[in-house]
């Protein structure tokens, strides 16, 4: 449920901008300006105090609003925090899960999932309030009532155990990829394989893009035991290499010796240099 | 009609994918160089597997396949494009580093490029008459040298795998040693620091 174009910017076909410009324009009286600059100090990691105080300040922007009500600034400016990753950014990507735009709300959940911060716990899980029955597809509109796919990812990748019993239920969800979600986040909180076996019997799926959402999930939690079943779904080799890199970082991760990789990271790279 | 031409008519009257495969299969499983230009116009069908058959069938083939797979790239279809980079790449015959070079560096598509970087490595240049086998692998090494550098970290991991085969010729031994040793020290992914001392091992 990705927003439509949110990423469709590239290097190329947007004006060159230095980052003492890319700064100066988040204060643009220019709106296109301040949301193209948001956008580019994320994409570029323009780590620097000033630009995380100023996208801060962003997070609170009024000026730039949709017929519909919702805030572009906010959004680029919530999604450039999380690839940041400083953490005086927690506070206020905190208060966006409570924005009226839904997208606001599901970057803050992306980018709090980056942080990695235990402390935004609370808040997302306020985001499940209702459970399976509230989250339901909001009329006329693309999406569910809240991001349950950015809010079950951000409370697996930050550690909340406490959230499990709210989670579970999400595997039974109709929509697939908010089951995709729940079953991701039920591995890295409870390491129990049955969960990384759900999203590997994803992968025999017929909808191909659900089989990528899949591959992305199983790379994002190094479940190694789905190797062969990687390397053999019917998807593009750029999805599977970049599911085997996480199974690879994943392992590197468990593997202490500096000096040589061990077994399963040989595996899971002579995997990959087939699939060059 | 010879058997191997019944087994082109096959490929052409498949009328699902999974028919597509199995008559795709049994064409490369035929080993004759007459199903070549079959093989290779159904990297085009948008059939992964059977790509995947005919990369297999035409990578059997060798050499045979070479001037055919150059003079068919199909520059307007990537997906495409990947598939005859892959079979020149397993076939490692070293006419096909021109367009090797050309795709590692410059495709726009990550999938062709990293084809391409494999491939590189692998070539027979002992294949080559001794005055243009310097050349040739002095092209390849700085290829791979240059885009061991690229923002794309598949890109670079692909680079490094080529790196590594390149590297089986004793005298390109030195400045591939010394480019691993930079990205073990500078390059800010795990995996392909890994991949390097993967080759060290």
């Amino acid at each position: 449920m990705i927003e439509p174009m949110a990423e469709e910017y590239s290097a190329e076909n947007a004006p060159p901008l230095t980052k003492e410009q890319a700064i100066a324009n988040l204060s643009s009286p220019d709106l296109s300006l301040r949301y193209y600059a948001a956008w580019w100090l994320g994409k570029f990691r323009v780590c620097e105090p000033i630009v995380v105080d100023a996208l801060v300040a962003a997070l609170e922007d009024e000026a730039d609003r949709t017929e519909m009500g919702g805030y572009p600034l906010r959004r680029n400016a919530a999604r450039a925090l999380g690839k940041l990753g400083d953490h005086r950014a927690l506070p206020g990507l905190i208060k966006c899960l409570e924005c009226s735009d839904f997208y606001v709300r599901e970057a803050a959940a992306q980018s709090l999932e980056m942080l990695e911060d235990i402390a935004a716990a609370p808040a997302l899980i306020r985001l499940l309030d209702g459970g399976v029955a509230a989250a339901i597809q909001v009329p006329g509109r693309p999406h569910l009532t809240q991001p349950y796919e950015a809010v079950l990812e951000a409370l697996g990748a930050i550690g909340a155990t406490e959230a499990v019993p709210l989670i579970e239920p999400f595997l039974e969800h109709p929509v697939p990829r908010v089951q995709c979600a729940a079953a991701r986040a039920m591995y890295q909180l409870t390491r129990d394989f049955s969960y990384g076996e759900y999203l590997v019997k994803m992968l025999d799926n017929s909808n191909l893009q659900l089989r990528r959402v899949a591959l992305g999930d199983l790379g994002a939690i190094g479940y190694l035991p789905a190797l062969d079943a990687i390397a053999n779904a019917k998807v593009e080799n750029s999805f599977k290499l970049i599911a085997l890199k996480g199974l690879l970082e994943h392992q590197l991760q468990q593997e202490s010796d500096a000096c040589s990789v061990g077994a399963d990271a040989i595996r899971v790279m002579n995997l990959m240099d087939s699939l060059l | 009609m010879t058997d191997t031409q019944q087994l082109i008519r096959a490929v052409a009257e498949a009328d699902s994918p999974a028919r597509m495969i199995a008559a795709v299969q049994k064409l490369a499983d035929a080993k004759d160089e007459a199903a070549i230009p079959t093989l290779i116009a159904v990297f085009g069908y948008n059939n992964p597997a059977a790509a995947v058959a005919a990369v297999t069938g035409l990578t059997q083939l060798g050499e045979a396949s070479v001037p055919q797979l150059l003079a068919q790239i199909d520059d307007y279809n990537y997906g495409a494009r990947a598939y005859s980079i892959r079979a020149l790449a397993a076939i490692a015959d070293p006419r096909a580093l021109d367009i090797l070079l050309a795709s590692a560096a410059t495709d726009f598509a990550p999938s062709v490029r990293r084809a391409a970087a494999k491939g590189l490595g692998n070539l027979r240049f002992a294949k080559l008459p001794v005055s243009e086998r310097q050349t040739a692998q002095a092209k390849a090494l700085e290829t791979l040298l240059f885009i061991s550098q690229d923002a794309d970290w598949s890109i670079r991991y692909a680079a490094v795998v080529g790196l590594e085969a390149l590297a089986k010729n004793p005298d390109l031994q030195q400045p591939i040693q010394a480019r691993f040793a930079e990205i073990l020290a500078f390059d800010p992914e795990n995996a392909i620091r890994a991949r390097v001392q993967l080759a060290h091992q």
